[in-house]
C-alpha cells in the first residue's frame, strides 16, 4: 500500500466548480474551460501514488498546479472531485476535529516564502506544532532545540525571524517541520526563493537528514535540476495534467511528450546520469577493447570519470562495491547518454 | 442559474419600491380623490405632489416610542450602570491631588512609550499646561477623559469581536459594511437626540453618541489587520493543525495588533471630537467652555478652551500611539544580522 495515494483529483477555481466539472472530465483544456466558464481549472485528473520513505518531486511551471496538488494532501485546499489517501485513510472523509488532529500527528510542512511566524522567536517557531499539540514548554524547548541543532542553528534560538538571513530563515522552517516527528513533509517550494549557492547547500542539507530519517517527502519545485538532484520519483505536471512520472532516469532518457522534451534539453546530463544506467552488461559486450580499462563504480555519474575517458581514450569497466565487474561503457554508450535527441 | 437569481431580486427590489409608492399614496391626506385625476390634470408632474411623500418620519418616531415604552427598564439599567461608572471615575480622579495624577499619566506614557523621553516629556508639558491655562479646566478636562475613557472601552469590547467576525466570514462583513458607513456619515446631531431620548441628558448619552460615532474606524481597521495577516503564515499554522482559537489568538490577533492599535488611535481621537459637540447636550467638560465662549462671544475664551482641547488630544494621540509603535517594533525586528 502506498503511503500517500491521489486518486483522479479534480480541482476546479470559480464560483460553481461542480457544474463545470463534467466539461472538464470530458477533456476540455484549460484555456477552453476559462473562455466558456470563467473557472480556472487547478488540477485535472491527477492521480499519482507515493511510497514510504521516497522523496516524490512534483515539477512544473507556474501555474500548472503543484502547489494546489500539495495542498490537497493535507486538506489545505478541498478538490472539485477525487479522493486523497494517506495511509489508507481518505482525508477527505475527515471532519473537522480528526482532519485537525490528522494535520498535528500526519505530515508537517515548509512553504516557498517561509510561513514564520514574525512575533515568535526561532524556538518558539520551531516549537510552534508541538504548541498546538498542547506539549508543555519544557517538553517543547527541548525537542526544538534538537531540531535547532540539527539543521545548524544554535545559537539563533532567541533571535527572531527578520534578524535571520533567507538561508537560516528556511532552515527554521524546515525544524519547525521536523519537530513534530511526522512520517510525511510536505515542501512547497521550499528552496525556490533563496539565492543559487544557498540552495545547493540545503539541498544537501536535506538529502543528508533524509538519508538519516527516511521520511516520505513530497517536494515541489520549478528547478528541473533540483527534481533531479532530489527525487527519487518526478511527476512532471503541466495545465493541471499529470504528463510524466517517472525515475529521474526516465525522465531524461524517454520523456513522454514535446513538453517534457522541452524542459529536459538543457539538463546536463553528465552531472545527473550514473554509470550502471548507461553501461552495456558485461555479458552482452563482445568485441571491446578490454587493453585500456579504467575502474568506474556503477554509482558515479558521468562527469565524474568522463574527464579521465577523454584523456586516457578508455573505454570503461563498470564495478560494483564488491568489485564485480557489471558492465562496459564504450564511446559508443557515452555518445548516445549525452547528445540531445 | 446565476441570472435567474439576479432577475428574482431586480425584481424583488421593483416590487418593493412599488409598494412603498402605494404606501405613500395611500397614506397621505394630500393625495387626490381618484387615480384617474392624475391622468387628466398632469399639473403634478411639474412640482413634486404633497402626496409622493414616504411617511418616514411619522413611523421612526412611534417605532422609537414603542422602543422606549417596552425596554426603557433596559436603557434605565443601561443608564445606571455607565453614569454609576462615569460618576465613580470622575470623584476619584478629581479628588486626587494634582501632582499625583499628573505623575500618574506621564508614569502611563512613560511606560506605554517603552521609556521613550522625549514623548514623555512632552506629554509632561501637555498635561501641566491643561491647568496652566485655567485652574478651571484641571477639572473638566478629567471629565472629559472620563468619557472617553469610558466610550473607548465600550467600543473596545464590542469593535474588536465585531471586527474579528467580519475578518472570518464575507456575509457578515456585506452586512455590516454599509451600517458602519450609515454610522460614520449620519450627522452626529442626528443621533444625539435619540441619545438624550434614551439615557437623558448628561454623560450617557455622549458615551453613546461617542461609541456610535468611533467604533467603525476600529472595527475596520480590526477587520483588515486580521485580513492583512500574511496568507502564507495562516496557511502554517492551519498546516501545523492549530484549531481556529490557536489560530485567532496565536498568530492573527499578535500579527494585526499594529493596525488595531492604529485603529484605537483613530477611535480615541474621534471620541475627543465627539465629546465637544457633545457638551451642546449638556455634557460637562472642557466642550462645554467652547460652548459658553461661543455664546458670549468670547474669543479668548473660545481659543483657550480650543487650545486645552487639543492639548487633550496630544495627550491621548502620544500614548495609544507610541502604544502601537513599541507593538510594532516586536513584531517587526529590522535586520540586525547578516549571515
Amino acid at each position: 500500500m502506498s503511503k500517500i495515494e491521489i486518486r483522479n483529483v479534480y480541482k476546479i477555481f470559480g464560483d460553481s466548480p461542480s457544474k463545470v466539472l463534467p466539461m472538464v472530465q470530458e477533456g476540455a483544456s484549460k484555456e477552453e474551460v476559462l473562455e466558456k466558464t470563467g473557472h480556472t481549472v487547478g488540477l485535472d485528473n491527477v492521480s499519482l501514488s507515493i511510497e514510504e520513505g521516497e522523496t516524490f518531486v512534483c515539477m512544473g511551471l507556474s501555474g500548472s498546479g503543484k502547489s494546489t496538488l500539495i495542498r490537497h494532501i493535507n486538506r489545505l485546499i478541498d478538490p472539485t472531485s477525487g479522493e486523497v489517501l494517506v495511509e489508507g485513510t481518505n482525508v477527505m472523509d475527515l471532519d473537522q476535529k480528526s482532519l485537525i488532529e490528522f494535520r498535528r500527528h500526519k505530515m508537517s510542512m515548509v512553504f516557498q516564502r517561509f510561513g514564520l511566524f514574525p512575533h515568535k522567536t526561532v524556538i518558539e517557531n520551531v516549537g510552534y506544532g508541538l504548541e498546538v499539540q498542547g506539549k508543555t514548554l519544557e517538553e517543547r524547548n527541548k525537542i526544538a532545540m534538537e531540531k535547532i541543532e540539527s539543521v545548524g542553528l544554535n545559537g539563533f534560538e532567541h533571535q527572531y525571524p527578520n534578524q535571520l538571513s533567507g538561508g537560516m530563515q528556511q532552515r527554521v522552517g524546515l525544524a519547525r517541520a521536523l519537530a513534530t516527528n511526522t512520517n510525511v513533509m510536505l515542501m512547497d517550494e521550499a528552496f525556490s526563493a533563496l539565492d543559487p549557492l544557498i540552495r545547493s547547500d540545503m539541498q544537501k542539507q536535506l538529502l543528508d537528514l533524509q538519508s538519516e530519517l527516511k521520511k516520505t517527502i513530497v517536494f515541489i519545485t520549478h528547478d528541473l535540476d533540483e527534481s533531479l538532484k532530489l527525487g527519487d520519483h518526478i511527476g512532471i505536471l503541466n495545465g493541471g495534467r499529470l504528463v510524466q512520472v517517472g525515475t529521474p532516469v526516465e525522465i531524461i532518457m524517454s520523456p513522454a511528450d514535446d513538453y517534457v522534451k522541452a524542459f529536459v534539453k538543457d539538463v546536463n546530463r553528465a552531472k545527473v546520469l550514473k554509470a550502471k544506467v548507461i553501461m552495456s552488461s558485461a555479458n552482452e559486450a563482445n568485441g571491446i577493447d578490454k587493453s585500456n580499462l579504467i575502474k568506474v563504480n556503477e554509482d558515479q555519474f558521468i562527469e565524474e570519470f568522463l574527464p579521465q575517458v577523454v584523456c586516457t581514450n578508455a573505454n570503461c569497466e563498470v564495478v560494483d562495491k564488491e568489485g564485480n565487474t557489471k558492465g562496459y561503457i564504450t564511446n559508443k554508450e557515452l555518445q548516445k547518454s549525452l547528445s540531445k535527441s | 442559474m446565476g441570472k435567474y437569481k439576479k432577475h428574482i431580486l431586480y425584481s424583488l427590489y421593483l416590487i418593493a419600491f412599488v409598494a412603498m409608492v402605494v404606501v405613500a399614496y395611500t397614506s397621505s391626506k394630500y393625495r387626490p380623490e381618484s387615480i384617474s385625476v392624475l391622468f387628466t390634470d398632469l399639473s403634478w408632474l411639474g412640482n413634486w405632489p404633497k402626496w409622493l411623500d414616504l411617511p418616514l418620519m411619522p413611523f421612526l418616531n412611534e417605532g422609537f416610542d414603542k422602543l422606549i415604552k417596552e425596554y426603557g427598564m433596559f436603557f434605565e439599567g443601561i443608564n445606571n450602570f455607565l453614569l454609576g461608572l462615569y460618576t465613580q471615575m470622575k470623584n476619584f480622579m478629581v479628588g486626587l491631588p494634582w501632582p499625583l495624577l499628573m505623575i500618574g499619566v506621564i508614569a502611563l506614557c512613560y511606560f506605554a512609550s517603552g521609556r521613550n523621553m522625549g514623548t514623555t516629556i512632552m506629554v509632561a508639558f501637555c498635561v501641566f499646561f491643561l491647568g496652566f491655562l485655567s485652574p478651571r479646566y484641571w477639572d473638566k478636562c478629567i471629565m472629559t477623559t472620563c468619557i472617553v475613557v469610558i466610550g473607548m472601552l465600550l467600543c473596545l469590547i464590542i469593535g474588536i469581536p465585531v471586527g474579528i467576525m467580519m475578518a472570518r466570514n464575507k456575509k457578515v462583513r456585506n452586512a455590516l459594511l454599509p451600517i458602519l458607513d450609515l454610522m460614520q456619515t449620519i450627522p452626529s446631531f442626528c443621533y444625539l437626540i435619540p441619545g438624550i431620548l434614551l439615557f437623558g441628558l448628561g454623560a450617557v448619552p455622549a458615551i453613546f453618541a461617542i461609541f456610535v460615532y468611533a467604533v467603525p474606524p476600529l472595527i475596520r481597521l480590526t477587520d483588515l489587520g486580521i485580513r492583512l495577516v500574511d496568507k502564507e503564515v495562516v496557511e502554517a499554522a492551519e498546516a501545523f493543525g492549530a484549531n481556529k482559537k490557536q489560530k485567532l489568538l496565536g498568530v492573527q490577533l499578535p500579527l494585526a495588533l499594529p493596525n488595531i492599535m492604529q485603529g484605537i488611535n483613530q477611535c480615541t481621537m474621534m471620541a475627543l471630537a465627539m465629546v465637544v459637540i457633545a457638551s451642546m447636550i449638556g455634557t460637562r467638560g472642557i466642550g462645554d467652555e467652547v460652548l459658553l465662549g461661543l455664546q458670549q462671544l468670547n474669543v479668548g475664551m473660545a481659543t483657550e478652551a480650543g487650545i486645552a482641547i487639543v492639548l487633550l488630544a496630544i495627550i491621548f494621540d502620544r500614548i495609544t500611539q507610541s502604544y502601537g509603535e513599541k507593538i510594532q517594533e516586536r513584531t517587526h525586528h529590522k535586520k540586525k544580522l547578516k549571515i
